[in-house]
């Protein structure tokens, strides 16, 4: 149906695609193949990236695009238009399943086909590669000319970025990210024509720390990560939504595992928290799940020695000690001390377990790893635009969430260092210790204050230096093992879902403080979070599954959720 | 007939006219005074406007509309000066310079006025040795002489001039492309929109010109629009789209003639008038095969065709693109067009500068093609799928960012269409050979 949609507010725009009307709000500013993919109609392209500036040189995305008047007459452009660089506004009308732009899909995908390597069966991104995607819904049946011979030539562009120069398919979106988003301009265009590759100057290699992305943003197998090369046909691979636990950013990603192994980490787009990307930090902070150095089987020290044990035996002998320590000394001599690795429902469980104990046990905060200062992206000279991309110093993902539980219960946080010499100085017989961090955290000195103590639990998730010298030790589960909930340095509650089990018989956190504080049946992370939104008033917007794909912004900036409402998920 | 009365290479035969005395002497800047003291910039666009003066370039697109699409708010103008002069065939932007800098220089301080641009940039090809040193010593004189400067000729007109060196790419011919070049980038040639005039060298509006442009502009302000209209082809008046050919053209004649060289004529005059008046015929008494008519891009003319006359809307009747550059390159009986078509394959997959699909992959494709065909084991499917391939690179209107894919498959449809007895023998008689071809001997043709 062809009628002129009668536009009643002012801020939407008609606009008609192969026939059919729709309606958007032109403040979004959308190009053609946005509002095309919002109401389901796929544009396919190479060069475009809704991060990155708009080039139109692959002319993948070309469709006819016309005008309609007041009178509903439609004037056609006559030549092809690139839908990416042609704004959705009213009365713009698109179509996208003409003869002639069918033809030019195939004439494009012909070709970039025709030199490229047929390295399919040893190219990482067979399953997940536009090259062959495109070609079974866009491309020619035949092949009209003789094939060349090819080559597949190597070469290593940086630390975390390898470079398979014949499978380029020319469209710089990594030129323009190394350009436009970490302002570091290592990639370039060198000759010209069809002996134009990417390259890199001699000397100066990929090795920003946000060097990754340009291999999520390559469409096909050009750019390939170093450590994920070769190691798993993308199409065995499960992915789980998560955040990152490695700063206060809370990058959203997605855990890649295949049989409860993690293979890789691939940014999801947040456009309130991280854009498109990710810090190659955070990109390879899974390998340190899989540790052999992982506790894997809690352990308690009987008659001096600490042995290994089961759970049962374990918690029903540590809530008894727990017990008397309190019947005996009162509640002032037990620390409760948090990590800002926990989640929000762990942490909310600890603290209500240790508040049933009695009211005046102490919470504090672990300790908050920083680590230099923040790093901005793009690191242009004049950086007169907003930043792209921090990699914040505090290299936590629950700082906030874990002090506005202690909030709840106390008025003031402790922090790590006020409760460390307060131990140091007898003022406790018993800590319950909680870490869960990628490396071992307590220096040698701040072990020594286990001398000053009865009883000492930890919870934890690698071997250490301390882990030898406690009364209780709780092998927990590491970031990408557990489902719960973070606060980034926004206050923005993001859910994050477990991809593989904990190690051996480690359990996570959630688990261990939910029977901790006997309660029955499973811990479910989701109930838990509704119980805190019940119960903690700052956690109230976050019940009854109310947290979607883009978090709820709590605290003060509540509400103010910025960026563009994109659904779109780049092939990326 | 009586000839021509030169205009633009009226003083090209007096000696030492590239010095500023000596071109003063003959009645140069006449123009710059008259227009400075007499004409607001309005009043120049506004006359060559109305001398409907179309660009040399190769685009042939009104001077004065061009100029009248700088915006009127705008707080800097820049001129950018195309001397990159790379469409094979042209040679008279070089003879110009070479011969006759002040003129050029004359026409840009004109132009630059009028569009009010405070900046004008020469990007001169980095192979034109002679004509930048001419160029840049003419350019000095001129300032000292206060025809460049601050406050011209003691007016608030305040010019600078800068001669910028290419470094060898067709693509920066394009006006995009030039700019880019110019502000230290990759010569890879802009989208549109925006367009030059809104933001162009160094996101200012910028009016980007041809050095022959330019250079009939002093001689439309000294001598009036309807001096510039009494030369040429008038525009039908039944027909308000027809612009017409008007005002004096530097013809380049190259190739099988007796003498080549660059002959001023109006514009109108037909393939074999050139060829027979100018060119003093045919060379070594042969007959022509073929010629292009305005640089390689326009496609060819076959010798039944050399009647056409060489304006702007003339030659689409018979199938070229345009007039072009007016670059006539002539051909004898005994040229093989397969050779001319690989030459001008070759020359478009080494200047296309990859930026989008099409012309990146299809410059080199049809090369390779047309290789193929030349060396004599072109297969039978091959001429169909030349043309094919030409045709999906989109010609006028095109699929690509800039018009190189335009101009380099038009030749390759043009001469298959006008010549393909030619191009069906050299494919049979290489099937008659057997050359039955396989990939493993393909394999030993790898090209490019």
């Amino acid at each position: 149906m062809n009628t002129t949609v009668s536009v009643v507010n002012p801020n939407m725009a008609a606009i008609t695609i192969n026939g059919n009307d729709f309606e958007l709000d032109d403040n979004e500013q959308l190009n053609v193949i946005e509002a095309a993919e919002r109401f389901g109609i796929e544009i396919p392209y190479y060069c475009w990236h809704p991060g990155l500036s708009v080039v139109a040189s692959c002319r993948m995305c070309l469709v006819e695009i016309g005008q309609k008047n007041d009178e509903g007459v439609v004037r056609m452009v006559p030549r092809l238009m690139p839908a990416c660089q042609t704004p959705a506004r009213d009365q713009t009308v698109v179509v996208t399943n003409s003869d002639k732009v069918v033809e030019n899909r195939k004439a494009v995908e012909e070709y970039l086909l025709l030199d490229h390597p047929v390295d399919c069966p040893i190219c990482d991104r067979a399953g997940e590669c536009s090259l062959q995607d495109y070609y079974y819904e866009h491309g020619r049946d035949e092949r009209r000319d003789l094939p060349q011979p090819f080559t597949s030539r190597r070469k290593d562009l940086g630390p975390e970025v390898t470079f398979f120069a014949d499978r380029c398919v020319m469209c710089s979106r990594c030129v323009r990210f190394t350009r436009e988003v970490s302002g570091t301009a290592e990639l370039q265009v060198v000759d010209r024509g069809n002996k134009s590759e990417i390259d890199i100057f001699p000397g100066h290699p990929i090795d920003n720390k946000l060097s990754g992305n340009v291999v999520d943003l390559c469409p096909v197998g050009a750019l390939c990560s170093r450590d994920f090369l070769y190691k798993q046909r993308v199409w065995f691979l499960n992915g789980h939504d998560s955040v990152c636990p490695g700063c206060a950013t809370g990058c959203n990603i997605r855990i890649d595992e295949h049989r409860n192994t993690i293979y890789r980490l691939k940014p999801r787009h947040n456009p309130n928290v991280n854009d498109w990307w990710i810090c190659d930090e955070g990109r390879l902070g899974y390998q340190y799940v899989a540790s052999s150095n992982r506790l894997t089987t809690p352990r308690q020290r009987t008659n001096g020695n600490l042995c290994d044990s089961e759970w049962s035996n374990v918690m029903q002998a540590l809530k008894h000690d727990l017990n008397q320590m309190i019947a005996r000394y009162g509640g002032q001599a037990l620390a409760c001390i948090l990590s800002p690795m926990l989640t929000c429902e762990e942490a909310y469980l600890l603290t209500k377990y240790v508040k049933s104990l009695a009211q005046d046990v102490t919470l504090a905060l672990g300790k908050v790893p920083v680590v230099g200062e923040d790093d901005v992206y793009p690191k242009t000279a004049d950086s007169v635009d907003a930043p792209k991309f921090i990699i914040r110093a505090e290299k936590c993902p629950n700082r906030r969430g874990v002090e506005a539980i202690i909030r709840h219960w106390d008025p003031e946080v402790l922090d790590f260092a006020t409760v460390h010499s307060q131990i140091v100085s007898g003022a406790f017989r018993a800590v319950i210790l909680t870490g869960g961090y990628p490396q071992p955290w307590l220096h040698s000195e701040e072990i020594a204050m286990f001398s000053k103590l009865d009883l000492v639990i930890l919870v934890d998730i690698l071997k250490s230096e301390a882990t030898g010298k406690v009364d209780y030790l709780l092998p927990g589960a590491a970031w990408a093992e557990k489902p719960g909930s973070y606060l980034n340095h926004a206050e923005l509650l993001q859910i994050t879902k477990r991809a593989v089990r904990p190690p051996g018989d480690a359990h996570t956190e959630g688990r261990i403080f939910w029977e901790l504080a006997g309660r029955q049946r499973l811990y479910n992370a989701g109930d838990v979070l509704d119980e805190l939104a019940e119960e903690v008033p700052f956690f109230a917007p976050c019940g009854n599954g109310k947290v979607g794909a883009r978090g709820v912004m709590l605290g003060t900036e509540r509400n103010a959720v910025s960026g563009k409402n994109q659904v779109l998920d780049p092939r990326c | 007939m009586p000839d021509f009365e030169p205009v633009l290479l009226k003083r090209l035969n007096i000696p030492d006219v590239q010095r500023l005395d000596v071109y003063k002497g003959q009645g140069g800047y006449q123009a710059t005074e008259k227009t400075l003291r007499q004409h607001s910039p309005d009043d120049v666009i506004g006359i060559v406007r109305d001398s409907k003066l179309r660009g040399r370039g190769g685009a042939g697109f009104p001077c004065g509309v061009k100029w009248g699409f700088l915006p009127s708010d705008r707080d800097v103008t820049y001129m950018c000066v195309n001397a990159d002069e790379s469409e094979p065939g042209t040679f008279n932007n070089r003879i110009l310079m070479e011969g006759d800098p002040h003129q050029v220089i004359e026409g840009i301080v004109i132009a630059s006025y009028a569009t009010q641009a405070s900046v004008a940039y020469i990007y001169i090809r980095y192979e034109f040795v002679k004509a930048f040193h001419t160029l840049q010593r003419a350019i000095d004189e001129a300032y000292q002489a206060g025809y460049l400067g601050q406050n011209i000729l003691g007016t608030n007109f305040d010019l600078d001039v800068y001669l910028h060196r290419g470094a060898a790419a067709y693509i920066c011919g394009e006006e995009t492309g030039l700019i880019e070049s110019l502000e230290g980038k990759r010569a890879w040639p802009r989208i549109k929109p925006p367009f030059p005039a809104v933001e162009g060298a160094f996101r200012k509006p910028t009016v980007v010109n041809n050095i022959e442009t330019l250079a009939c502009v002093p001689h439309i302000v000294e001598r009036g629009a309807d001096w510039f209209q009494s030369i040429g082809v008038p525009s039908d008046p039944m027909n308000p789209r027809d612009l017409g050919s008007y005002g004096p053209k530097l013809y380049c004649l190259s190739g099988h003639v007796n003498r080549p060289g660059c002959y001023e004529l109006a514009l109108g005059v037909t393939c074999r008038e050139l060829i027979e008046n100018q060119g003093g015929g045919v060379w070594k008494g042969r007959k022509a095969k073929a010629a292009i008519p305005g640089g390689i891009s326009m496609g060819l003319l076959r010798e039944d065709e050399f009647d056409t006359p060489l304006d702007f809307d003339s030659l689409q009747k018979v199938g070229c693109l345009g007039l072009g550059t007016a670059a006539v390159v002539v051909f004898d009986e005994q040229t093989s067009l397969v050779d001319v078509l690989y030459n001008s394959c070759r020359f478009f997959a080494h200047e296309s500068c990859g930026q989008c699909t099409p012309c990146r992959e299809g410059t080199g494709w049809m090369l390779r093609i047309v290789k193929r065909i030349q060396q004599g084991h072109g297969r039978v499917e091959d001429l169909d799928l030349l043309v094919q391939v030409a045709e999906s690179m989109g010609i006028m209107p095109g699929t690509t960012i800039c018009g190189l894919a335009d101009g380099a498959a038009w030749p390759v449809k043009n001469a298959i269409a006008k010549f393909r007895n030619e191009f069906e023998d050299a494919v049979n008689s290489a099937s008659a050979k057997g050359a039955n071809v396989s990939a493993a001997t393909t394999s030993s043709l790898h090209t490019n």
